[in-house]
């Protein structure tokens, strides 16, 4: 079997808020999978779940073959017997410690030999850019340089399965996207499989081999590679949740489709599905925008110069939708619009989602 | 992956639980239990009645008025000089100010009851030395002093208690964020004004809940009252617990007595603790921030020096004074001679450090109970405080309500409380030995270890433990790497909480001493009752000693520690 990971049927709640409900999932063996929701949503119980620091009220998790929790059978086995590397979101590096015995700790509990956790310790320093500050106390690190020490410390006893709770949250936007490639080349070279759990798709999508989405209720909405989830979102949260989303709601009457609530007849293909009306979705640099020819009327509501892109919110008969145009392109075009001006809409990709169930509707 | 291995389900966060809750049962809980027992019941009966009874006979009800009268003389006293002091020295200019607020907390290292001795020597009416001063000085036939009633009482108390108030409320001033004050002053408000409308509202809280604890402390406190109120006839509950238990032998009528006056202290306690809790629950405080400020500053121009010179007189008068009389006596041949050099000497203090076997077993008791307790409430707090704040198990409701107890429950109740558990009713009988003195002042100074343990278990986030696990470290063994060494400043601040003050303690000790079981504080105090006054204040005089050393060791510490 090669799943290393399986989540069956597990609840949880906290007193009276519920947080998950009948959770299913299973990781494959060496890749890595990212568990993305917005804040509190309860990504985060769910690793702690997984690593042991809480027990579900119902259902059963197996790690490689292995029943850590079942509630059923009144199996719970303690986070030090999962055998797991942990990264916590607030890094927990020891502040009594060093560098040094901070990631020899993992290896002093598996009483390894003296010289043995020298070697590994000095190893795994090097590999996290550590080499040279492993007698330093946590106190005298920068918080990128502690990220690196909590990374070490959950790679060095040879785990082959790895949970990162949003470690690199606290990091500044250069410092995260050094350590996201580096996390991703530790997960390659070692070939172990990382769990990780984020609110924050950009790095979600430039890490993962498969993303869930979790809802604010706990409920996974979607798993799928970074490209499905992208390009073929099951719902609207889905979509909305990977970025600037618009939304333009469609209503059938007789044989025409009209947009909004204004009269204006669908210069597109019509949309599929049984639904009665429809919501079509969107992203800003999806939208084709002009000043003649055939299209949706609209009406530029607020214009924004952001230097190398323009920003421009529309309005089509009291619906709204943002678009952004290359700043070079809309001089050359003569689309420099002000605030008032007309214009017309066209669009390049859509996605038909049911206004019922906001569900996709061409998803087979 | 054959790190996963199964599990033994052996409970180790019940097995703790357990401990925990049984060391508060037994420490607190069941002496207060018992006395409750012993107060309401009557033979086997529930006898309201009779309680009643005994709280209405003339000396208990002088004695709860006595402790009433003298609480909020003592409270009110407090919360203006401890207020005022604290406003001079955060909102003035006044000179020296960082030094004089260090010396305004002095005041707490010194025993109030030793204080209280100190100002008898000074200002009894037949023997104190101002007024003999004043009388020959100015051929007066009656003494212009007299120190035996309600206002000599509550003066002493208000000396060394007024602390209380003062550093609840330099805390409040400093924290407070001078932007509500700035915004005031720019709306156009005086300085008067924004006094009273902003200023006082924001720090009344913290000047209330230093005020109570004054009060608390105050009702339940022996010392004072038994060195200058005794004398003529005024007892206030502790003195009167003591009286009664002490003279009648343990007798069943006394037993009840204490009992039902215990009761009234620990009702008393709990409705202070309340409405202290309610006080700082208010939303009020939140305007008060973690973060520090610099205050707006009233210039006090013409008034700089003349209020440094209050300040140094009033240190001149309460501490320093009355310490010098206590050495200077101390140092007598013998009490009521004039202090001249052919009569000082330093023989006192030698023949009680190496001769004198009751003050020689009372530092030995002393400082041996202190050690013993220190240690053993150390470690009981962390355990207790670690349950309550770091433990997720069920049952865990019981043991924060038993952690409750030890705030509220005085140190005469406790004593009375131990004797009714540990005189031989449950098969065991501690009485007449230093056991009895142990288990009392470990339910004492619960409340100081379980408060600065959980403070710095607080600081230890939880995820430091949880990494430890998911690295391999079992629960035991994560205590002992992580949590342990993390704490270990507040356990070390804990043991010096306990053991200082152990060391001088008098209202537990003096209700459970026997002859060859005397504490510094019983020595002093049972000396002083036998006339031997040189001896009383020579041994009060080491004992500051002692006290002095070790605070300053503490505050290194805990500076080392803030570093």
């Amino acid at each position: 079997m090669d799943d290393i990971i399986k989540v069956e049927g597990v609840s949880k709640s906290y007193g009276k808020h519920q947080i998950h409900k009948n959770l299913n999932l299973s990781v494959k063996k060496g890749e890595c999978f990212t568990l993305l929701g917005p804040s509190g949503c309860g990504k985060t119980v769910l690793l702690r779940m997984l690593a042991g620091h809480e027990a579900p009220d119902e259902g059963k998790i197996t790690i490689d073959g292995t029943v850590v929790a079942d509630s059923a059978e009144g199996i719970f086995i303690n986070p030090e017997r999962r055998g797991l590397g942990v990264v916590f979101q607030d890094y927990a590096v020891w502040p009594h410690m060093s560098v040094f015995d901070n990631v020899a700790y993992p290896l002093k509990m598996d009483k390894r030999p003296k010289d043995e956790i020298k070697k590994l310790v000095m190893k795994m320093v090097d590999i996290v850019g550590m080499k040279g500050l492993e007698k330093r106390l946590p106190s005298e690190l920068s918080g990128g340089q502690q990220q690196r020490v909590a990374l070490a410390r959950a790679l060095v006893a040879d785990q082959s399965l790895m949970l990162l709770d949003e470690p690199l949250s606290n990091l500044d936007a250069n410092l995260r996207e050094e350590m996201r490639f580096e996390i991703k080349a530790l997960q390659r070279k070692f070939g172990i499989t990382v769990m990780y759990v984020t609110h924050d798709q950009e790095v979600a999508l430039a890490l993962s081999d498969h993303i869930a989405i979790m809802d604010d209720h706990g409920n996974i909405r979607q798993i799928g590679t970074p490209y499905e989830i992208f390009e073929k979102p099951v719902d609207a949260f889905v979509f909305n949740f990977m970025g600037i989303a618009n939304f333009l709601p469609v209503r059938q009457v007789g044989t025409a489709f009209l947009v909004g609530k204004g009269d204006q007849k669908i210069p597109w293909e019509e949309p599929k599905g049984e639904a009665e009306s429809w919501v079509a979705g969107f992203r800003p640099s999806d939208v084709k925008i002009s000043r003649t020819g055939e299209g949706l009327k609209g009406v530029i509501k607020r214009a924004n110069f952001l230097g190398a892109v323009m920003d421009y919110l529309i309005e089509i008969d009291g619906d709204h939708l943002r678009t952004s145009i290359e700043t070079h392109k809309a001089l050359s075009d003569d689309l420099m619009l002000k605030e008032g001006e007309k214009c017309i809409v066209n669009f390049r990709n859509l996605l038909w989602f049911d206004a019922e169930d906001l569900k996709e509707v061409n998803r087979v | 992956m054959s790190a996963i291995k199964k599990d033994s389900g052996f409970g180790v966060a019940h097995i703790i639980l357990f401990f925990s809750i049984a060391i508060l049962v037994i420490v607190v809980a069941v002496p207060v239990l018992l006395i409750l027992f012993n107060a309401f019941f009557v033979n086997g009966h529930f006898n309201s009645r009779d309680f009643y009874n005994v709280l209405m006979q003339p000396e208990t009800y002088a004695a709860l008025k006595n402790s009433l009268i003298i609480a909020s003389c003592t409270t009110i006293g407090s919360t203006i000089i401890g207020t005022f002091f604290a406003w001079l020295v955060t909102r003035t200019d006044l000179p020296y100010k960082g030094f004089m607020k260090g010396v305004f907390l002095v005041p707490f290292m010194l025993p109030s009851f030793i204080g209280a001795l100190a100002w008898k020597m000074l200002l009894s009416p037949n023997a104190g030395f101002i007024n003999k001063f004043l009388m020959s000085t100015f051929h007066l036939t009656e003494p212009v002093f007299n120190i035996y009633n309600y206002f000599g009482i509550s003066m002493v108390e208000v000396m060394y208690l007024f602390p209380f108030v003062f550093i609840q409320v330099c805390g409040a001033l400093e924290r407070m964020d001078p932007t509500l004050e700035e915004s005031a002053r720019i709306s156009g408000a005086g300085l008067l004004t924004i006094t009273r409308k902003i200023t006082i509202p924001l720090v009344m809280p913290s000047i209330l809940s230093g005020a109570l604890l004054i009060m608390l402390y105050s009702m339940a406190h022996f010392g004072t009252v038994a060195v200058l109120g005794v004398e003529n006839g005024i007892y206030n509950i502790p003195t009167l617990i003591y009286e009664r238990i002490h003279q009648s032998g343990g007798s069943f009528e006394a037993i009840r007595t204490g009992t039902v006056l215990a009761t009234v202290l620990v009702v008393s306690a709990a409705v202070i603790i309340w409405a202290q809790h309610k006080i700082l629950g208010k939303g009020h405080y939140q305007i008060i921030g973690g973060k520090s400020f610099r205050p707006m500053e009233l210039k006090l121009r013409g008034l700089r020096y003349p209020l440094l010179a209050f300040c140094i007189f009033y240190i001149a008068f309460t501490i320093v004074l009355p310490t010098v009389v206590i050495f200077l006596v101390g140092g007598l041949k013998t009490y009521g001679l004039a202090f001249t050099l052919e009569n000082l000497s330093l023989d006192n203090y030698k023949y009680i450090l190496t001769e004198y076997t009751v003050t020689k077993d009372a530092i030995f008791n002393s400082i041996s109970l202190g050690l013993a307790a220190a240690v053993i409430t150390m470690f009981a707090g962390v355990m207790i405080s670690y349950v309550i704040v770091k433990m997720k198990v069920r049952g865990k409701g019981i043991l924060e309500f038993l952690g409750m107890l030890p705030f509220s429950v005085p140190g005469s109740v406790i004593a009375l409380g131990v004797i009714l558990a540990w005189s031989g009713q449950f098969g065991i009988n501690l009485y007449n030995t230093v056991w009895i003195i142990l288990v009392a002042y470990i339910a004492r100074y619960m409340a100081f270890s379980l408060k600065s343990n959980s403070a710095a278990l607080e600081q230890v986030h939880d995820s430091l433990m949880e990494a430890s696990r998911s690295c391999g470290a079992t629960m035991w063994q994560s205590l002992k790497d992580i949590v342990i060494p993390l704490v270990r400043p507040g356990m070390l601040a804990s043991f010096f909480l306990i053991f200082l003050p152990a060391l001088r303690e008098l209202t537990v000790s003096i209700m459970l001493y026997s002859p060859t079981t005397r504490t510094i504080g019983v020595a002093i105090y049972t000396l002083n009752e036998d006339g031997e006054t040189v001896m009383s204040a020579a041994l009060a005089g080491i004992a500051l000693i002692i006290i002095v050393t070790g605070q300053t060791i503490i505050n290194r510490i805990t500076k080392k520690v803030g570093e």
